[in-house]
């Protein structure tokens, strides 16, 4: 009877504010989610424009509110644990949280026009890109498997939704289906290996299961059990991140998808993958760094082979993109191979200032190929880029910016995330993988500049023109600054690149949880 | 202690009345005129004894599509029930904004047509 | 009292034949259904070790994959609608359209 009698446990001994400002850019996020949906259903056709206008503002708050985590994150601040130590909010996640914003928002405006055209202007679509957002945060600030695992998941599925968001399309659908059973594949083995660390550590929080693992590899550092978890859970993560051998999803589903998609796809979904490969690598798995080290070497050299060579022969520029989005994640792999297994080295900084670099860079290279698409048109092969100088100049020129920005061309954005890469290498002792890194750059120019190429030199296809829109427009402006920017006043970023890691680390972390 | 089993006897009797008078009720008050139609095992048109290979319309898939979301929801109902008294008011008001996000999702698929049968 | 080891072989026997359905199977619903196998091991194989240490933490994970393979198969349910409208067949061979 005793169970009846008990009085309501009180609201506060579960509740506490700070721990929902912390979750504020999440929380605002889901309302504007919902909102979209709630207001699409009353909207006609003609004012489906407001859904993206919703969108970034709901993009705006959110942004406000990471702004007021950052300005608690002061000089001795160096991390809040929230939600009974499943959330950790650092200067890792905050950058992070920022980079998923800016990527967000200009697939938004990119998308505006595009959706237009496919006639596929459903207010959906901004809702889901919105609850990706929230998915990737969930990735960047957990600090338990459990909350990792539920933001990889929900930014999962929203994408597998946005890439087949052009039903009627038979290439949007097929990518689709082929990018949903190789990530819920690749899910399911992550799942696996999690279950495996949780049961030899017997906790779901990283820095106890860091723990746990020191103890466990100082015992036996061959560890059999260990190492198949170590292998499982990589698979998951390295297949989120499209490195090869776990790449194939990529350039089928970065084809078949909205361009917009594939932009954000590219940036944001690979930025948030990154956020969680490195809260696991380098918070949770550092005992580990002896076993995953060669692995990484194999799989970044693998990775930088098959994603350039095979960049070299494709003729459709979405999927020459998507070859080259997966070189530079095995470049962005050597960073992590140069590190010591802490945050705190050139290497992750290198990490870091590329995904900052790549977000402007490979975000403004699909906005020009977006906005080629008009009535008739896709606009993603090759020859649609001939003569692209005499049709629209400035297109033209943005996209020549953007491709020798990818290929590390000084005095662009490009140049200096390579450039941090390498030193790391070189600090590191890493020679002769440095070496391979700047000849594959060189194999990278090859192709970039085959883009450049068709856009220069060769005799337009069609006459149709090409139309910008105003939002079209700000977004190329907004990636154009910041390739140009990151280029000429790299200092300040550097500044905030080492913002972003000082302090944070798994020691400090477990030094607050306990 | 078998006097402690007495709830749940009483608990099964209610139920089975409920189900029982139910059945009797509406026997009693429903117009009778079965036909050969009607009297098949599922009424939705489906043929009760055929090749398991058939194809069926695609309307089913859309049914358990949302079946399936809204029934497995129900697994987060059962731990906060269990505990409602220690979670309290929060767990309350928490469990009301799931409620709540659910709720949007269930108007906007009812609004898109989802759960017509057209 | 079952010894832990045996829930454990026994996850991962059905991770396995979710793996080796998910190779072998060429219907993408039967792929889909393989995909639901891999993770109920891995539910099996939380839930066990929770037991084993006491700790709630692995169940409340269990929670989370069973939503979250539900919305996995809704998903996926729209997905194959949508392709088997454009192209009238479930076989993944020859759903072939974007090269591999």
């Amino acid at each position: 009877m005793d169970v009846l009698t008990t009085p309501l446990t009180a609201f506060s001994q579960y509740f506490s504010k700070s721990d929902y400002v912390l979750a504020l850019p999440m929380i605002l996020l889901t309302v504007f989610a919902l909102g979209i949906l709630m207001i699409d259903l009353m909207l006609p056709e003609e004012w489906k424009r407001l859904n993206a206008l919703t969108a970034l503002i709901g993009l705006g708050f959110s942004a406000a509110a990471v702004f007021r985590i950052h300005s608690l994150l002061g000089p001795e601040v160096s991390c809040i644990p929230g939600f009974f130590g499943t959330v950790v909010m650092d200067r890792f996640a905050v950058y992070f949280f920022y980079l998923f914003l800016v990527g967000a928002a200009v697939a938004v405006l990119m998308s505006v026009k595009y959706l237009e055209i496919e006639r596929e202007n459903h207010g959906e679509y901004y809702a889901l890109i919105l609850f990706s957002v929230i998915g990737m945060m969930a990735m960047a600030c957990g600090y338990d498997i459990i909350m990792l695992f539920i933001g990889l998941e929900l930014m999962a599925l929203s994408t597998y939704v946005l890439v087949g968001f052009l039903r009627r399309d038979q290439r949007s659908n097929e990518a689709a289906l082929k990018y949903l059973i190789l990530g819920a594949f690749s899910s399911g083995i992550f799942a696996y290996g999690l279950s495996l660390f949780y049961g030899l550590t017997g906790s779901t929080n990283l820095g106890t299961i860091a723990q746990g693992l020191e103890k466990r590899i100082s015992a036996n550092p061959n560890d059999p059990v260990v190492i198949f978890a170590l292998l499982a859970v990589s698979t998951g993560l390295l297949f989120k991140i499209a490195a090869v051998p776990f790449h194939q999803w990529a350039p089928d589903a970065y084809e078949g998808a909205p361009t917009a998609i594939t932009g954000f796809m590219s940036v944001a979904v690979k930025s948030a993958a990154w956020a969680l490969l490195l809260r696991m690598f380098l918070f949770g798995f550092y005992p580990l760094r002896a076993l995953y080290v060669p692995m990484l070497i194999f799989v970044a050299l693998a990775t930088l082979t098959g994603g350039n060579l095979a960049a070299i022969t494709q003729t459709n520029t979405k999927r020459l993109l998507a070859y080259s989005s997966i070189a530079h994640v095995g470049y962005m792999l050597l960073g992590l191979i140069a590190s010591d297994g802490t945050s705190n080295t050139t290497g992750i900084k290198g990490i870091m200032f590329y995904l900052l670099v790549y977000t402007f860079m490979n975000l403004g290279a699909f906005a020009v190929i977006a906005s080629l698409r008009r009535r008739e048109i896709i606009g993603d092969d090759l020859d649609d880029l001939a003569g692209l100088y005499k049709k629209a100049p400035v297109e033209a020129v943005l996209m020549l910016i953007f491709l020798l920005s990818l290929a590390g061309i000084p005095p662009l954005a490009g140049f200096y995330g390579k450039y941090f890469i390498f030193l790391s290498l070189v600090e590191t002792g890493h020679f002769a993988l440095a070496g391979i890194a700047v000849l594959y750059a060189v194999v990278g120019l090859y192709y970039y500049l085959k883009m450049a190429n068709a856009m220069f030199m060769r005799e337009e296809t069609t006459a149709e023109p090409v139309k910008s829109s105003p939002s079209m427009s700000l977004a190329l402006a907004i990636c154009a600054i910041g390739t140009i920017g990151i280029g000429l006043f790299p200092n300040v970023f550097i500044e905030l690149v080492n913002w972003s890691m000082s302090g944070a680390n798994a020691a400090t972390i477990a030094q607050l949880m306990h | 202690m078998p006097q402690n089993y007495v709830p749940i006897f009483i608990f099964l009797l209610i139920a089975f009345l409920i189900g029982a008078g139910t059945v009797l009720v509406a026997s009693l008050i429903r117009p009778n005129n079965p036909d050969k139609v009607k009297l098949m095992p599922y009424e939705c048109g489906i043929d009760p004894v055929d090749s398991a290979r058939k194809r069926y319309t695609v309307r089913f898939y859309i049914v358990a599509i949302l079946f399936v979301v809204f029934d497995v929801e129900t697994v987060f109902l059962f731990p906060w029930a269990v505990q409602f008294k220690l979670l309290g008011l929060f767990g309350f008001v928490e469990m009301m904004v799931f409620l709540g996000i659910l709720i949007v999702g269930y108007i906007w698929i009812w609004k898109k047509g989802a759960l017509e049968w057209i | 009292m079952v010894p832990l080891s045996w829930y454990l072989l026994l996850s991962a026997f059905l991770f396995a034949s979710g793996v080796a359905g998910f190779l072998i199977r060429r219907n993408i619903i039967t792929i889909f259904m393989s995909i639901e196998l891999m993770l109920n091991g891995v539910n099996l194989a939380f839930i066990a070790f929770a037991t084993v240490r006491h700790s709630l933490n692995g169940n409340v994970f269990v929670f989370f994959v069973m939503v979250v393979a539900a919305a996995e198969a809704a998903v996926g349910l729209a997905i194959i609608i949508a392709v088997y409208r454009t192209r009238e067949t479930l076989n993944v061979d020859r759903v072939n359209l974007l090269k591999l």
